[in-house]
């Protein structure tokens, strides 16, 4: 299906999200749409998809004009969207939530089941109809999605950052499967993205977004620098890193937990300040499990915790907050920030200050200079959710508190375009520098062999090897991880 | 950023009030009354002396106090539907001061409200443990405590507290004249009672819109995970939401005993609990409404009682004018999700 875009435009306020944008998407390709953080990519491919209706232009469907006043309308006419945060009910079971918002067409339960498994059949993709949909991982839950919108008529299929926060094999199926849509079944597919990479690998075209507007297009592939220089004005060399570890901070002897999902089985690793630790790992492989139980989330089931030496046998997450150690989830909106509220709101939540009554005039002063700094897009007084996703990541790390000892992350830099995921790893080498120690996890093994000095590979709940950073390669771990199935 | 509203959407909020007048209106046709001869009965029921206003506003003590409360609980994303049992434990708490303590006036009445406040902040607690210990959701644990405290009451009634000359199931002997509240020119208001009432509303909008506490009870509603790992202790703080919730109906279950009535009845809150969860949930939750609709159903709730004395209509015109009014807000009262309905209406229509 061809899709014209008629100068699209959006305003949120005084701040034009998406600004006189004509684009064209044909049939059988797949497109990429890159920009920085904010630029307007969600904006308009959310109106694209009915979520959002332009303040002016036209969308034109194989040449007919359409108005879409819902997501359902756009897909009764051929249009689907894989939002940036999955909008599925997490405690229908995956069956309920493939019917979800269908016309009734009279099929029974077994029916709808076992159309549903022919359908994730074709694409390689495995789906349990009667399991309930908080138990998925995020990738399956985007699976699942994206066969719902397969099964509502869907011809133009639009993913916005659907690879932040999958595992690299999750990635792969998703990408065979966008392949499959478009080489085979001539479908239009419109992948948003950061990750250059991938955009090079999967993408026959590129359009690039910045602060609003549409700058350019690529042939793909092309070199990366040339998508670069499009996408932002200049971009600060990264600086080269320098470890000097200290004593040793967090030390974990024979560490084990479990969740009905998985058991962990012990560990023993340790972390000195100013050090780097990354998880490696396909996603639940156990290493989201020792994340959690370092922050006193989940509590150990066997093995013991030491902090700075002492011996920390209550640990928990208040306690792990009073001794300077930060945790920060993988699930924006769900875990960590709170929708409803404005940043300045935030900013007066955790400031932790004495006193009965909120200095209102502070927080908002502390609000502007944290956005300034953190380079936030946004007011003081928007409310959170409507940051764009790469805005509420940095706000997030905005609000992390000063002096701490301990930085725990899910996927710190997903959803951040380059410039942003090098600043925020800047920010982090600074504070490092100070001596707080760092363990995070990501599904993209560069970051994490880019950015650790020790690496930790985890498969199955279990740890299979902890090696100096300077000893691997992204290449290597990927074999690590993808030999040890 | 505020995008300026549609017209529609701010005459809104005024709509259900409209449409409930027009559902009473023809009921009264129906039923072949004058309703100009029924709205101005009412009328003059509310406000047609200056004594009917001194009821009117008797009656709205205790429930703007609950009101005011539930705001607290509400924000912290509780149903604290066991507003009921927190006013009449209030209730029993300070007969039971009133009862068996004789101090000074000076000393009486304050040490009773105290004990009206304690008790119904202790039956609020029990929901909140029961919910934060025992896993047992708030509109249960309430609902079973309402029951626990009305029976208890009758139990006090029927056997302890059972008037010396016996007989009457109806209430305890009335309290003495040192126990009561002062009331102002011979009607059941207490002065005292309502300037508490206007203190603790206010008392209430400041910490919900300028006191840590507040902001860390709206986190805790919209996001108890993100308030959770943001620092906020979630389970204390959803105590003391219901335990200050509770104290501010115990509080009103206090003024009920002491000078609404003067003594423990049986039927001591008699709805007020319910009402005033009606009372928050039509003002929407928002502040500057809450008093005003709490007002305008204290109005409604006493000009009906003359209603019926007047013309030959039930009371429960009043009740049947709430209730409409209820209804059609929780159904139509959110301009989004209205709006929201009729586009997907719309949209099947189309596709
Ligand atoms: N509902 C809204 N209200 C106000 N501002 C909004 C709203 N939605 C988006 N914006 C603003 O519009 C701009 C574009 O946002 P958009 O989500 O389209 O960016 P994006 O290109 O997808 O960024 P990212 O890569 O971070 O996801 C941002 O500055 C954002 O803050
Ligand atoms: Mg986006």
């Amino acid at each position: 299906m061809q899709v014209h875009l008629n100068t699209i435009h959006k305003q949120f306020g005084s701040l034009v999200a998406n600004d006189e944008i004509s684009i064209q998407f044909e049939p059988g390709r797949i497109y990429g749409l890159l920009g920085e953080n904010g630029a307007g990519k969600s904006t308009l491919m959310k109106i694209l998809s009915g979520y959002q209706q332009p303040d002016r232009g036209e969308i034109a469907l194989n040449g007919v004009v359409q108005h879409f006043a819902t997501p359902r309308q756009a897909l009764a006419a051929g249009v689907g969207m894989l939002y940036q945060e999955p909008l599925d009910v997490p405690v229908f079971t995956v069956l309920e939530n493939f019917l979800l918002g269908r016309a009734d067409d009279g099929q029974r339960p077994q029916q709808s089941a076992k159309a549903l498994a022919q359908l994730a059949g074709r694409y390689g993709f495995q789906v349990d109809p009667h399991e309930h949909t908080r138990e998925l991982s995020m990738g399956e839950r985007q699976q699942l999605e994206l066969l719902r919108l397969l099964a509502g008529g869907a011809e133009v299929l639009i993913l916005d950052e659907p690879t932040t926060g999958i595992s690299a094999e999750q990635k792969d199926l998703l990408f065979a499967s966008m392949r499959t849509l478009a080489r085979e079944e001539g479908k239009t597919l419109i992948l948003v993205s950061h990750k250059l990479d991938e955009v090079q690998e999967l993408c026959d075209y590129a359009y690039v977004l910045r602060k609003g507007r549409l700058v350019g297009g690529k042939q793909l592939p092309c070199p990366n620098q040339e998508l670069v220089d499009l996408m932002f004005d200049e971009l600060a060399p990264r600086p080269a890193r320098q470890t000097a570890p200290g004593d040793v901070l967090l030390d974990l002897q024979h560490v084990s937990a479990r969740t009905p999902r998985l058991e962990l089985e012990p560990v023993s690793l340790h972390v000195q300040a100013g050090q780097v630790l990354g998880l490696a790992g396909l996603e639940g492989s156990g290493q989201e499990l020792l994340l959690r139980a370092c922050a006193g989330l989940l509590p150990l089931s066997g093995g013991s915790l030491r902090l700075a030496g002492e011996p920390q046998p209550d640990w928990d997450y208040p306690r792990a907050r009073q001794h300077g150690v930060a945790y920060l989830a993988a699930g924006r909106l769900e875990e960590g920030l709170i929708a409803g509220l404005t940043l300045t709101e935030h900013m007066a939540l955790v400031s932790n200050a004495h006193g009965l009554l909120v200095d209102w005039l502070q927080n908002r002063q502390l609000a502007a200079q944290h956005i300034s700094t953190y380079q936030v897009v946004g007011q003081p007084e928007s409310y959170i959710e409507n940051l764009s996703g790469g805005n509420q990541q940095r706000f997030l790390f905005a609000m992390l508190p000063q002096n701490l000892k301990l930085i725990l992350m899910e996927h710190p830099t997903r959803g951040l375009d380059i410039r942003s995921t090098d600043w925020i790893w800047e920010q982090l080498d600074r504070r490092r520098a100070d001596g707080t120690a760092i363990i995070f996890l990501s599904a993209d093994l560069d970051e994490i062999a880019a950015r650790s000095d020790q690496i930790a590979v985890f498969s199955g709940g279990r740890l299979l090897r902890s090696v100096p950073a300077a000893e691997t390669t992204a290449d290597e771990l990927g074999h690590l991880i993808g030999g040890a199935l | 950023m505020s995008q300026p509203k549609p017209r529609l959407e701010r005459i809104w909020p005024l709509l259900p009030g409209l449409a409930a007048l027009l559902v009473t209106t023809l009921l009264l046709l129906a039923m072949g009354t004058s309703p100009i001869d029924a709205y101005s009965a009412m009328w003059q029921g509310a406000f047609g002396t200056s004594a009917r206003v001194y009821s009117v506003l008797a009656f709205l003590v205790p429930l703007l106090l609950a009101a005011s409360g539930l705001l607290l609980t509400f924000k912290a994303g509780l149903w604290n539907i066991g507003i009921e049992g927190q006013i009449i434990m209030g209730a029993v708490a300070a007969s039971w001061v009133a009862l068996r303590v004789q101090l000074p006036a000076g000393l009486q009445i304050p040490l009773e409200l105290l004990a009206a406040m304690a008790g119904g902040a202790l039956w609020a607690a029990l929901a909140g443990i029961l919910k934060t210990r025992g896993g047992v959701h708030e509109i249960f644990g309430g609902l079973a405590l309402n029951n626990l405290a009305i029976l208890f009451t009758n139990y006090l009634i029927a056997g302890p507290w059972q008037p010396p000359e016996g007989g009457s199931f109806r209430g305890t002997q009335p309290f003495g004249a040192h126990a009561l509240l002062p009331l102002f020119e011979n009607s059941r208001l207490s002065l005292l009672s309502l300037a508490l009432a206007v203190v603790a509303f206010a008392g209430v909008a400041l910490v919900l819109t300028n006191s840590h506490w507040g902001l860390r009870l709206k986190a805790l509603g919209q996001n108890a995970r993100s308030a959770f790992l943001l620092g906020v202790s979630s389970n204390r703080e959803m105590l003391l939401a219901m335990a200050v919730c509770g104290a501010l109906a115990g509080l009103g279950g206090g003024v009920r005993v002491l000078s609404w009535f003067d003594s423990l009845r049986q039927s001591i809150s008699g709805g007020i609990g319910y009402l005033a969860l009606m009372v928050v949930l039509l003002a929407g939750f928002r502040l500057v409404l809450t008093p005003l609709v709490a007002f305008f159903f204290s109005a409604v709730l006493n000009g009906s009682i003359t209603l019926q004395l007047r013309t030959q209509l039930h009371s429960a015109l009043g009740d049947i004018l709430t209730g409409v009014l209820v209804l059609l807000v929780l159904l139509f009262g959110n301009y989004e999700r209205v709006r929201r309905a009729f586009r997907r209406r719309r949209s099947q229509a189309d596709g």
